[in-house]
């Protein structure tokens, strides 16, 4: 991939976020950050192969331990956030 | 597959967690956005280990099987007052993941890199870090097991310049080192990071963690992104940096509801945080009550029952002092049988009420409070003046009419909730203690229109129940 072409998504990305941020209710705000929480655990994804291509035991231990840690966090994040969205319920009468 | 294929299935995967994020704009549809972004993530690791075809790797699956594991207990377990503490937990774990992976790819992993390409390497290494220690700080401050107050140590300004100038020049260092020594360096700027965001969260009071709570999510969003740059993932860049923004602008609208700045947090010098010396000894002047007496909190309780018999609009005011005495379930049964009696209520919800973003509106959204019901201070305050009774359970700070006046006080030019507009304000509070910020509040001056009803809020509205 090219050197400049992840900044740039990067920058992107973070502009992205901002407006679709500023758009969300603050009724919303706890659920919202515990999913953007989840999200943060993404990276599991690089960890995984950090994990896979460590070379020499303790590096290997460290990768699974970060696939353990994100791993939590993105499991624990997305489940806890619906059970919060869960609860938000419209008046009935 | 051809290495392209996984590329646009990662870009397909970033499109659809920014249209779940999308969907968290309503209450209707936040749900299904939570679940296109949990599935987006599913596909893209699924999509990480088939291509970088590692799916035969059993540590893997049971790295991820126990983090899934327990992962799904604390979400099931956790009640909604300490999801403050769990959301800072899960944010630190992320953080530390994000540092060990750097320090795997950085000290450890089969492909070789030097030079400039070790900078995001290097900064996703010392920012996770700071996530780590300093969310793990938040959640020892949230959880009571350290003191909520904030913690300064002598000379705590320069230590903090000082760590930070430190990690400014490990982070060079690192990056140039020769692949002998590089190890070396790598674990000295993350112990340094571990030490910065220890005295960076500690000096933090209990009442601004809403925006060190902000800070840190947005802290683990940029780790995750250098992650990204440093191991070329497409998904972890754009994701991390959507995390890193979102954060940012929720630590904006906390500072804005708080009176302070991001530099002014990142200074250690918030608004709440500043220490008096004295407590109570700032703003207006509070003649000390009397204790009360079971005889004199009858008589407030008889009374306020008989103001809000005759009421037409209540708006009741909840703040973190509700979560304290668990008094939630009683907000409900109170708002059941004002309705029942024909009134109209409604609750307000200060910004920076409770210990994280929203955190009011989760509280009484729990106990079936319909989420219609609950208004955000700006749409709340202009309409005080028509309401008959402002009832107030556990809050202070944040419906200080101080904030208005009382010059040079931490709160001064905060924006607070408009309680003494309303013809009547009720007030359930344990104590009139001046709040976090040491402020004293006019509203516990005696006062033919405001009716103070001290002690525990959850027996206090227990007691009102019983008048109705």
């Amino acid at each position: 991939m090219n050197d400049w072409l992840l900044p740039i998504l990067f920058i992107i990305a973070a502009l992205a976020g901002y407006r679709l941020i500023t758009d969300v209710p603050s009724l919303l705000h706890t659920p919202l950050m515990s999913g953007m929480n989840a999200l943060s655990g993404v990276t599991v994804s690089g960890a995984l192969v950090a994990a896979a291509l460590a070379v020499g035991t303790r590096s290997q231990f460290f990768g699974a331990v970060a696939v353990v840690l994100a791993t939590i966090n993105v499991v624990g994040g997305f489940l806890v956030t619906d059970r919060m969205l869960k609860m938000f319920k419209h008046d009935k009468s | 597959m051809p290495l392209i294929y996984y590329k646009l299935l990662d870009l397909a995967c970033v499109i659809g967690i920014v249209f779940g994020i999308r969907l968290m704009n309503s209450p209707e549809t936040a749900r299904k956005g939570n679940l296109i972004g949990a599935v987006s993530i599913l596909i893209a690791i699924s999509a990480t280990m088939i291509g970088s075809q590692i799916v035969h790797l059993k540590a893997l699956w049971i790295s991820m099987a126990s983090g899934a594991v327990i992962g799904s207990l604390l979400a099931v377990y956790v009640t909604m007052t300490q999801m403050p503490q769990l959301v800072a937990l899960l944010n630190g774990f992320g953080g530390a993941a994000s540092a060990i992976v750097a320090l795997v790819v950085l000290t450890g992993a089969a492909v070789d890199i030097s030079g400039i390409a070790k900078l995001p390497g290097v900064l996703a290494l010392v920012i996770g870090s700071i996530t780590f220690s300093g969310s793990l700080v938040a959640v020892a401050k949230l959880d009571g097991r350290i003191t909520p107050l904030p913690v300064i140590l002598r000379g705590h300004f320069i230590l903090n310049l000082l760590t930070l100038i430190a990690i400014g020049i490990l982070i060079p260092i690192t990056i140039l080192a020769p692949s002998g020594t590089a190890a070396i360096f790598s674990v000295l700027s993350m112990l340094v990071s571990l030490i910065f965001g220890l005295l960076f969260v500690i000096r933090i009071g209990g009442a601004d963690m809403p925006i060190a709570i902000s800070l840190l999510n947005s802290l683990s969003g940029i780790a995750a992104a250098t992650v990204g740059l440093a191991t070329s993932n497409l998904l972890v860049v754009a994701v991390g940096a959507i995390v890193g923004s979102a954060g940012i602008v929720l630590t904006k609208i906390m500072c804005r509801a708080m009176n302070s700045s991001i530099l002014d947090v990142l200074m250690g010098k918030t608004a709440l945080s500043t220490p008096q010396t004295t407590p109570g000894s700032v703003g207006p002047d509070v003649s000390p009550q009397n204790a009360p007496t079971a005889e004199s909190i009858d008589a407030a309780v008889d009374k306020a029952a008989a103001i809000i018999h005759a009421a037409k609009k209540i708006i009741i005011v909840p703040g973190y002092g509700m979560a304290l005495a668990q008094a939630q379930g009683q907000l409900k049964r109170l708002l059941d049988v004002f309705e029942e009696k024909g009134k109209k209520v409604k609750f307000a919800i200060h910004p920076v009420a409770g210990r994280m973003p929203g955190h009011m509106n989760v509280l009484l959204a729990e106990v079936e409070v319909p989420y219609d019901k609950l208004s955000p201070m700006e749409n709340v305050n202009p309409e005080f003046e028509q309401t008959d009774v402002a009832l107030v359970v556990g809050a202070n700070d944040v419906v200080n009419p101080a904030a208005k006046t009382a010059q040079g006080t931490p709160i001064y030019g905060m924006p607070v909730l408009d309680v003494s507009e309303a013809d009547y304000v009720i007030i359930c509070n344990k104590d009139t203690r001046p709040g976090y910020a040491g402020v004293n509040n006019p509203l516990y001056l005696p006062n033919k229109n405001i009716i103070l009803i001290l002690g525990d809020a959850a027996e206090t509205l227990d007691k009102l129940l019983e008048k109705l």
